[in-house]
């Protein structure tokens, strides 16, 4: 038994080093594994995008299917390609990215705004409450003729359309996020003599910043959304515009680039959202 | 002397949808400046109650509560507050944490900081202040908030079940450790809590309380030699057995009547 434990206690030991090469290839093998397992997935990831790629230009090229209105991949690409050369393609992506900023920014700004008004006045809170519930319920969109009405057909009415869509869901979730912090937190600065107005800079909103955050995810999706069906109405210039207008006199391939442009803005303004939020949330 | 708080003829009632209920009944308590008192009682007693009305969360619906002898109108810079857990703003800094007291009552200024981060010292917390609440153990986190109560100079502690979420080995260090801070700096403590040995190792007085309505059922006093000791050897002092099955057996007949 004694010698077991001064054994274990000398650093020369060497039971000790075998253990510590024992530890560390075990780690070397678990990393090794991961690395691997990370690889064979973005490996399938690609094989199942180019082979739908390619599908797709085989059964175009081989009039499997209509090729007027399916395009195939090398047309859309050149297509694409041709637009960034010349240029026309900017100006439409351009105010497509601004809109849907614009949009997403003013409905997390309005929306937590509103979250804020109710959370200060419980009266206020109730009397909106049935508002609120028939303008959630409601599909946005159908107020986009109103919209143009008031605002006339261009950015202003589309940024509006972006924003009735993004702003009462933006106000629910943050003010369900105010509700659920913890009272006692309240509690804490209530002890020390704090005002509904320390309580509200104090610990309401730091504790619900997280949540305010991530409804700026939220809204990124829901603000293409709104863009996209506010171009499709009024639009005389953006990527909506682009998809009807290339509807219109049926050129698909214009149709289909102008997807994948919206593929590509779409999932680059999400990823840059989230890395602001790592950004802001990583300190805690 | 004159008493930090008194209260008089006390009285608490909640008013819901359904009904209106009466939680606390003709209480009157009068505490000396530097007394340790600890409050026990069954759940449903008030206790709670009782210390928000006294740190000026809640105004009583009867009676009066009167602090260094004027009546309390809300919270007030001379009670301190500690809560069950320690709730510390896991946004903030360990040293923001205990500096919050201050700045909320905008007495922040660069001496008070330097003392609060003394005070951090003081109790083992050096080196943290820096750190986010979620680096520290449960019992380095209630010592913090003892800190972020502590910093704003109160007279009177309320110390609401402070121990209750700790394990017993740091329950019994931080007791020890909150006794001697409060004795050290002369201020008056009111302790509620759940644990009989506790009440009577760290107080001069133990008052036991009834339920339904809340109310005082009897006050034990507890002999100077327990009351000299530090709260740890406390439990091996003589007499403090008896005390304890003094108190064990008022608080099992007032469970029983409220049993019937």
């Amino acid at each position: 038994m004694s010698v077991r434990v001064s054994s274990h206690d000398n650093p020369d030991n060497p039971r000790r080093t075998d253990s510590r090469e024992w530890l560390q290839s075990l780690y070397r093998d678990y990393q090794h594994r991961k690395r691997r397992s990370r690889r064979v997935v973005l490996f399938t990831q690609l094989s199942i995008l180019l082979s739908l790629i390619l599908l797709w230009e085989i059964a175009g090229r081989l009039k499997w299917i209509d090729v007027l209105i399916f395009s195939y991949p090398s047309k859309v690409f050149a297509q694409i390609w041709k637009d960034v050369l010349s240029g026309d393609l900017w100006p439409h992506l351009g105010t497509t990215v601004l809109e849907t900023a614009a949009g997403f920014l003013l409905g997390t700004l309005v929306g937590t705004l509103l979250a804020v008004l109710i959370w200060w006045s419980p009266f206020l809170s109730k009397v909106l409450d049935p508002y609120m519930v028939v303008f959630n319920s409601m599909p946005k969109v159908a107020l986009g003729p109103i919209f143009i009405v008031l605002f006339g057909g261009g950015f202003t009415a589309i940024v509006m359309t972006t924003l009735s869509i993004t702003v009462i869901i933006t106000t629910l979730v943050v003010n369900s996020s105010f509700n659920e912090v913890d009272p006692n937190l309240v509690k804490v600065v209530r002890t020390f003599g704090g005002s509904r107005r320390d309580v509200f800079r104090k610990v309401i909103l730091p504790a619900s910043f997280p949540a305010i955050v991530s409804t700026l995810k939220v809204n990124v999706g829901m603000a293409w959304v709104g863009v996209i069906v506010g171009e499709f109405l009024v639009a005389k210039e953006g990527l909506g515009y682009l998809i009807i207008y290339g509807f219109q006199v049926f050129n698909f391939t214009l149709v289909l680039s102008s997807l994948v442009i919206i593929a590509v803005a779409a999932t680059g303004m999400y990823q840059l959202v989230v890395y602001i939020e790592r950004r802001l949330i990583r300190e805690r | 002397m004159d008493p930090v708080i008194e209260l008089q003829g006390v009285e608490h009632v909640y008013v819901t949808d359904r009904e209106a209920v009466l939680a606390l009944e003709g209480m009157n308590l009068t505490v000396q400046p530097g007394e340790f008192i600890s409050l026990v009682g069954p759940s449903g007693c008030g206790k709670t109650t009782l210390l928000s009305i006294m740190a000026g969360l809640l105004t009583p619906s009867r009676g009066r509560v009167l602090l260094h002898g004027r009546p309390v109108t809300g919270p007030d810079p001379e009670v301190g507050y500690m809560l069950q857990q320690d709730y510390l703003f896991p946004w903030r800094r360990i040293l923001d944490n205990a500096l919050i007291g201050l700045e909320l009552r905008g007495q922040l200024t660069p001496e008070r900081k330097e003392s609060v981060v003394q005070l951090l010292e003081g109790m083992g917390l050096g080196g943290t202040e820096n750190l986010y609440p979620s680096q520290l153990s449960g019992g380095m986190r209630q010592r913090v908030a003892l800190v972020r109560t502590l910093a704003a100079e109160p007279d009177l502690l309320l110390l609401d079940e402070p121990f209750s979420a700790l394990d017993y080995q740091t329950k019994l260090q931080l007791e020890d450790l909150i006794a001697e801070t409060l004795q050290a700096r002369h201020k008056t403590a009111i302790l509620v809590t759940h644990d009989l040995a506790e009440a009577i190792a760290v107080s001069d007085r133990v008052i036991v309380l009834a339920a339904g309505p809340g109310r005082i059922r009897k006050t034990f006093e507890v002999p100077e030699n327990i009351r000299l000791t530090q709260p740890f050897y406390a439990r091996e002092q003589e007499g403090f057995n008896e005390l304890f099955h003094q108190i064990w057996k008022e608080l099992e007949a007032t469970e029983r009547k409220e049993g019937t």
